[in-house]
């Protein structure tokens, strides 16, 4: 366990210099919510008819989504991504730990030292000047940090899992360059599951990727009151994710030819 | 004509990559299809959204999407102007007897973003379907003029983003908000937001001309001056026009890396 904890240390510390980074993407989400934050407002000013989340509670979705926005596994390491192609990865395979783990670990650094650097300033701005709400109870809060945890394994279990298709370059870099976008969608980022037609909720609350941002964050606002359950999905997936992504590794270690030179 | 080869060279050395092409271009098309469900499933529950219903959103929708598309097809060439900027590779650029930014903006012509143009185009078509939209020829000119006046006004956006380059010598990724925030914001009515919002995106970068003074016209709604209704076209193309004369004031101020 220790190289890759002292990975995931290393990256972590590696990732918190980004300031000036954090600086930009605190900036693009503030002004991603305020617009989400604007159009909700006008569509519950327009209806008086009963929704499947009140208009605080939207919000506060709305805002929590914004200040955990890189959390969400939507962008491949592109470190890898450049050992792929000039073929440096075979000096990965030479490093005396286990692939996935390293990556894994990797991925964990990743959506956690850019997440606080963002989140903290978003809570106190979004807290204080636009509606975003304090859970409303202990058990919420408890609920939310729990399945927040749950939503970082299954999202690095999935960020991982495109990591190891970079290996089949061109056909698995078009599918990893889709997964951001499978992402933003079934997650809850472009529109809040609740909003979802009944025809498309069953299929969606099945999937892994609402657990990365939907769940925590209604269970944050105390719209779902049993987190275990949900916790359960989130960590079944990261389980079935990682034995896929350890599978497709295997097979790509094997068939992966390197270029002398 | 030089930047028709310019262009033409561009579209050819990206159609060579023809599987990427299309993984690429059908992504982008069924993301913002996908963005345009997510639209109409809140008007299923809400019904209408401060009067207006969801085919005239469409209409907007379709509108500045299609403007986004054009401009960045066409101006997507500044995103590499930092790095030209930091390599020295604008030096070479500043020797030809071309210019710049005309050579800058057509270096890269990105195809792959047919997949939002085709979008666009398609919730465009079936808004005014079925608003039954009575077309006359000044109302497609108008809707014609729009769309080039809101891609002229993206551009813009592009143009000053590389243009802060010269003095920091690295992309300023915050612009980005005005760009895709100012395509997200357009997709809806501009009365919506708040008055601060909505006047930077009416009088400082005018996106509210592109679409939302316009269809005033087309729809036939009240609430717009006609006059300022017609004219809004222009005001896309002024903008630009303020934005390319920051651009030249750079370029004076540009003094190579060295590297």
């Amino acid at each position: 366990m220790r190289p890759y904890l002292a990975i995931l240390s290393a990256r972590f510390r590696a990732l918190l210099q980004y300031r000036a980074a954090a600086v930009a993407g605190f900036g693009t989400q503030l002004v991603w919510g305020l617009i989400r934050m604007m159009i909700f407002d006008a569509f519950y000013a327009s209806s008086a008819a009963t929704q499947p989340l009140s208009r605080e509670h939207a919000v506060t979705y709305v805002w929590l989504g914004q200040a955990l926005f890189a959390m969400l596994p939507i962008q491949v390491d592109a470190d890898v991504r450049n050992l792929v192609r000039s073929g440096s990865v075979a000096y990965e395979l030479l490093r005396p730990v286990d692939l996935y783990g390293l990556w894994y670990a990797r991925a964990l650094a990743a959506r956690t030292a850019p997440t606080i650097l963002r989140a903290v300033p978003m809570f106190v701005v979004a807290g204080i000047f636009f509606g975003l709400e304090a859970p409303p109870s202990l058990g919420a809060g408890l609920g939310w940090l729990a399945t927040l945890a749950g939503a970082l394994l299954v999202g690095c279990a999935f960020m991982t899992l495109c990591t190891v298709l970079l290996v089949w370059t061109v056909s698995g870099d078009g599918l990893a360059r889709w997964a951001p976008q499978v992402t933003y969608v079934l997650s809850g980022m472009v529109l809040p599951i609740p909003f979802f037609p009944a025809w498309a909720r069953p299929v969606v609350e099945a999937l892994p990727f609402r657990g990365m941002v939907d769940v925590p964050a209604r269970i944050y606002v105390g719209d779902i009151q049993d987190p275990l359950r949900e916790l359960g999905l989130q960590l079944g997936w990261t389980f079935a994710l990682v034995i896929l992504g350890r599978f497709l590794l295997g097979r790509a270690v094997q068939r992966l030819e390197i270029q002398g030179g | 004509m030089v930047y028709l080869h310019l262009i033409l060279a561009s579209v050819r050395s990206q159609l060579q990559y023809r599987a990427s092409f299309i993984i690429m271009a059908s992504g982008q098309f069924l993301i913002t299809l996908v963005e345009f469900a997510a639209i109409a499933a809140l008007f299923a529950r809400f019904g209408t959204l401060r009067g207006w219903s969801l085919a005239e959103v469409a209409l907007l929708y379709g509108m500045v999407n299609v403007s986004f598309a054009i401009a960045e097809a066409a101006g997507r060439g500044f995103d590499v102007l930092p790095e030209s900027i930091r390599t020295g590779e604008l030096d070479r650029v500043l020797l030809r007897p071309r210019s710049v930014a005309l050579q800058v903006a057509f270096r890269e012509l990105q195809i792959m973003r047919a997949g939002r143009f085709l979008q666009g185009a398609i919730v465009l078509g079936w808004a005014t379907t079925k608003l039954g939209v009575a077309w006359t020829v000044p109302k497609i000119a108008l809707l014609a003029a729009s769309l080039v006046g809101g891609a002229a006004t993206f551009v813009g956006v592009f143009v000053l983003q590389a243009t802060l380059a010269f003095w920091t010598v690295e992309t300023l990724e915050i612009m980005n908000t005005v760009s895709y925030g100012g395509t997200e914001t357009g997709q809806y009515p501009i009365s919506i937001y708040r008055p601060g919002f909505r006047a930077f995106f009416t009088f400082v970068v005018p996106i509210a001309f592109a679409n939302f003074v316009p269809a005033h016209l087309i729809l036939g709604r009240s609430g717009v001056p006609e006059a300022l209704g017609w004219a809004s076209p222009l005001v896309g193309f002024a903008f630009l026009g303020a934005c390319l004369l920051v651009f030249r004031l750079g370029l004076r101020h540009y003094a190579s890396t060295g590297s």
